[in-house]
């Protein structure tokens, strides 16, 4: 077994874990205080109260985060968190990326990912969430994704302001010899009451600081909150508009060198041979190295070094992919759905005889196909190697995996491993990856001393993704006499991204393991169907598959708000009625429900060459539901006119963030729908940028109203959940406008074009 | 050495010919808030102005650059915030925020042509792409910066 190097702090658990999970190293936990990893980057003057808050003399509060800001307003929406309880004005707080440590691990994106955690989410304290959250804490990763921030962050950063704060007016009542319940903090000030003596909290932070770290702090009530649930203006907007905000490719440190690579086309093949003398003398090139599935070229400028590296003659071996194509994946999928194999994720009643006894059959087969991230800011990562350390600078998503693999590609002890995380340039799950750190440290090492700034060129980017995967689904239902749902059959076949994610960083793990992110928004659908069996068969291709904003949602939901559409119809039913009929029992789906048909006038027919559809869709934690209007003529030219979205999120903290995620996330999916498609041939990616991998732009971008309707859940996420309800409420529009019926994504593959 | 004006400022750059004003500004320059968005002049992560009009430049070569105006985002305000850039704060139009610079400079351009901006127009004239979507803000916040630039 290949395993990566076992250090005193680590150890590994295998594949117990992997199923829907990240299966990875642990850090054991840090026996010292919990504030110890801040206070080592503490600078003279400044003073860690826990372990998110520093404050120094001057009353300057800088907060430990331990989330990447990738767009999502995190910086903003945590601090307003911590601001809350702290009893400071939200515009004092500065947020720096938190260091490595196992306190500020994401529980959230584990209990989510993991199993046994069920019930969490309904606020459910269950022995297995219970039991998850204390794996999850040993495990210490550190990532942001699958919309958790807030949720993880929801009650310890609200606490580690409460405390903070308490620590500070109990410096106060010690200082003036008074009771600290005399005492009130407002705006970074302690003031006694009676007497009306004051002090700034940078006046307090040294006595504070030298005090217990108080237990259990109660926070405030929600009827006290004066930040959190009212819009805050983004912390990281006014550094966007002028230029100088930093990211990953921004990086400039002293005597830099510059890195650019050539990929072997074919995934799983490797360089067979290369002439690196050829290009050495070409102007600023300094090195050329050689991996296992390419080449890079290290120069003076990123230029240089592209033109080199475009010059150096390679020659790949293929390997046993090069035959490869998105034809022979379909036809496998159709296979594996004929089969009699799957893994059931729901089943309950007897789905399959209802339907063999039924006379009505209604049958569908849908399809969608590879997509890829494409971050704008074009994959990248900085190292730089010595002998015995590393330090990286690099846009990401998994700070805790990152450093790992940094420690094991540089081969240094893990704790002379330093990593920085600047601004993302996009993420979306692309930067929750290994491979970027693993290519840069390779190649830095041949450049030691120096640090080595690598860029993947969009076309890079486009051919070497780890994809969204391709996925097929066949369904089978029954109407009752009445018209409802008696049966409902669906199986899916994909690759497990879970497994193939595991797969990269411990190829020792690679097993067939439940995987729920397969089965999300198909097999947990909140209709009520007495008789329903939904089935996943894994089919593992050589394709590398990721987590793309929303992961199994993103399809699921074009699979099952188009068949549910189609059920619909043939039930001579209203859409929106008919999903009303169908979840009677929720309240928060048919609120949901009801403000949308208010909003969008759903009863207003609209005119000939116009169509509404809608699709409703659960997904981290959030309910979302949208109606989408269109105009298409018989040319198959498609407007998407409006986008109404509703969600129900639970407690909103920011609320022009959770607007800002819908948007986003409806055009991210809208891209895919209309034109996202990632093809196969010869084992390689057909597409290679942008203008063969097209976008929504403002002139086939929507009007979009979004509404938010807290219904009183738990907290939900909010970077993902718009996203999988566009593509099912755009077919099914078409669907009312034309009574054509698209099975398959993207839209340009049947002619249309918007 | 090829002899260029940024921002108003005089520089000598030792590069090949055929090196894209992208890289000079970025490598060269050190000015990074252009950015790398394709190297196929398909996104518009990189515009800048040549002589006021807006150019993509990862697909203009040094070369073609040398005896222009060139203005990049660190060159359009002087010191304070343009009425595009304030727009942009007002309507909270950036998320991750890296194609907002090639939008910004697209968004002054046009407007200085067009000072009462029609829906049609903006469509035309900035094709830029931003993965997150920001593009029913930047409408709203091409709209007030017009209408604020009118009342000035």
């Amino acid at each position: 077994m290949a395993l990566m190097k076992l250090t005193r702090r680590k150890f590994l658990i295998a594949g117990g874990l992997v199923g829907g999970g990240l299966a990875v190293g642990f850090g054991l936990g840090d026996d010292g205080p919990e504030n110890a990893a801040l206070q080592a980057t503490t600078s003279s003057g400044e003073f860690a109260l826990n372990a998110w808050i520093k404050i120094n003399k001057s009353g300057e509060i800088t907060f430990a985060i331990p989330q990447a800001e990738m767009g999502q307003g995190v910086y903003t929406s945590l601090s307003m968190l911590l601001a809350e309880e702290l009893e400071v004005e939200l515009s004092s707080v500065t947020p720096e990326m938190a260091p490595l440590a196992p306190v500020y691990v994401n529980s959230t994106a584990l209990m989510d990912t993991l199993p046994f955690s069920d019930g969490h989410h309904q606020g459910e304290a269950t022995i297995g969430a219970w039991g998850m959250k204390k794996i999850a804490g040993m495990l210490g990763v550190q990532a942001t994704g699958g919309s958790t921030s807030v949720r993880n962050a929801w009650e310890p950063m609200q606490k580690a302001g409460a405390i903070a704060r308490e620590m500070l007016v109990s410096a106060a009542a010690e200082e003036w010899n008074v009771s600290s319940s005399e005492c009130v903090a407002s705006k970074g000030t302690v003031t006694h009451k009676s007497s009306g003596k004051t002090a700034s909290y940078g006046e307090l932070v040294e006595a504070a600081s030298a005090l217990e770290i108080p237990d259990d702090i109660p926070l405030k009530p929600a009827n006290a909150r004066k930040i959190i649930g009212k819009s805050q203006p983004r912390i990281d907007i006014p550094e966007k508009v002028d230029g100088s905000a930093v990211y990953g490719v921004d990086i400039d440190l002293p005597n830099m060198a510059h890195a650019a690579v050539k990929l072997c086309p074919v995934f799983g093949g490797t360089v067979a041979s290369w002439d690196d003398k050829a290009i050495l003398n070409m102007p600023g090139v300094i090195k050329a190295v050689r991996f296992d599935t390419g080449v890079a070229v290290i120069a003076d400028s990123f230029w240089r070094a592209k033109k080199a590296v475009e010059a150096l003659p390679v020659t790949f071996d293929e390997g046993p992919n090069a035959a490869l194509s998105s034809e022979a994946i379909f036809a496998e999928f159709e296979q594996q759905l004929a089969s009699d194999e799957g893994r059931s994720y729901a089943d309950r009643g007897e789905a399959l005889e209802k339907i063999s006894q039924a006379d009505t059959v209604i049958s569908a087969t849908y399809k969608v196909p590879f997509l890829a991230h494409a971050c704008m800011e074009p994959m990248n990562c900085t190292a730089l190697v010595s002998d015995n350390d590393v330090e990286v600078w690099m846009p990401n998503q998994a700070q805790t995996l990152i450093a790992w693999f940094a420690e094991k590609a540089a081969d240094v002890p893990a704790e002379n491993v330093k990593l920085h995380t600047p601004y993302l340039g996009g993420g979306f799950g692309r930067r929750l990856e290994i491979d970027l750190v693993v290519m840069a440290v390779t190649i830095a090492k041949e450049l030691k001393g120096r640090p080595v700034k690598l860029i993947w060129t969009r076309e890079n980017d486009v051919q070497h993704d780890m994809y969204r995967p391709a996925a097929q689904a066949s369904f089978k239902g029954t109407l009752t006499s009445s018209g409802e749902i008696d049966a409902w059959n669906h199986r899916v076949a994909s690759p497990s991204v879970t497994r193939s994610f595991t797969k990269r960083m411990l190829p020792w793990a690679d097993s067939d393991m439940p995987d729920n992110s397969t089965a999300d928004g198909a097999g947990n659908i909140p209709y009520q169907i007495s008789n329903m069996l939904m089935e996943h068969v894994p089919t593992p291709l050589e394709i590398p598959v990721g987590y793309w904003r929303s992961v199994g949602h993103s399809y699921n939901a074009f699979f099952t708000e188009g068949f549910m559409d189609e059920m619909a119809w043939a039930a001579k039913k209203d859409p929106l009625e008919f999903r009303l009929d169908h979840v009677s029992e929720h309240t928060d789906f048919t609120a949901v429900l009801q403000k949308l048909k208010e909003v969008s006038d759903w009863s207003t027919p609209l005119p000939e060459g116009r169509g509404r559809g809608i699709a409703l869709h659960e997904s981290f934690k959030s309910i979302v539901g949208q109606v989408v209007e269109i105009s298409v003529n018989k040319d198959k030219e498609i407007s998407i006119d409006k986008v109404f979205c509703v969600i129900d999120c639970g407690t909103v903290v920011n609320p022009d963030t959770v607007k800002a995620q819908m948007e986003s996330g409806i055009i991210f999916g809208l891209s895919a729908a209309l034109f996202g498609e990632i093809t196969i041939e010869k084992g390689r990616v057909v597409q290679e940028n942008f203008p063969d991998y097209d976008m929504v732009r403002l002139n086939n971008c929507p009007e979009i109203e979004v509404h938010l309707a807290p219904s009183g859940r738990p907290l939900g996420g909010v970077g993902e959940p718009s996203t999988p309800p566009i593509a099912p409420a755009v077919v099914n529009a078409i669907f009312a406008a034309t009574k054509t019926r698209i099975r398959e994504l993207p839209l340009s593959k049947h002619g249309y074009t918007a | 050495m090829l002899s260029l004006t940024i921002n108003g400022k005089k520089t000598t750059v030792d590069v090949e010919e055929d090196t894209p004003l992208l890289w000079v500004l970025r490598d060269t320059v050190k000015l990074t808030g252009t950015k790398f968005g394709c190297g196929v002049a398909a996104c518009g992560a990189c515009t800048v102005h040549i002589n006021g009009e807006p150019v993509r430049s990862c697909s203009v070569p040094i070369s073609d650059a040398v005896g222009t105006k060139i203005t990049t985002i660190e060159g359009i305000s002087d010191g304070n915030l343009t009425a595009v850039q304030e727009a942009w704060i007002d309507e909270q139009v950036p998320q991750c925020g890296y194609c907002q610079s090639g939008m910004i400079m697209a968004a002054t351009a046009y407007l200085k042509e067009n000072p009462t901006p029609t829906d049609e127009g903006i469509d035309e004239a900035i094709t830029n792409i931003c993965r997150c979507g920001s593009y029913p803000r930047i409408r709203k916040a091409i709209h007030r910066a017009a209408k604020q630039m009118a009342e000035a």
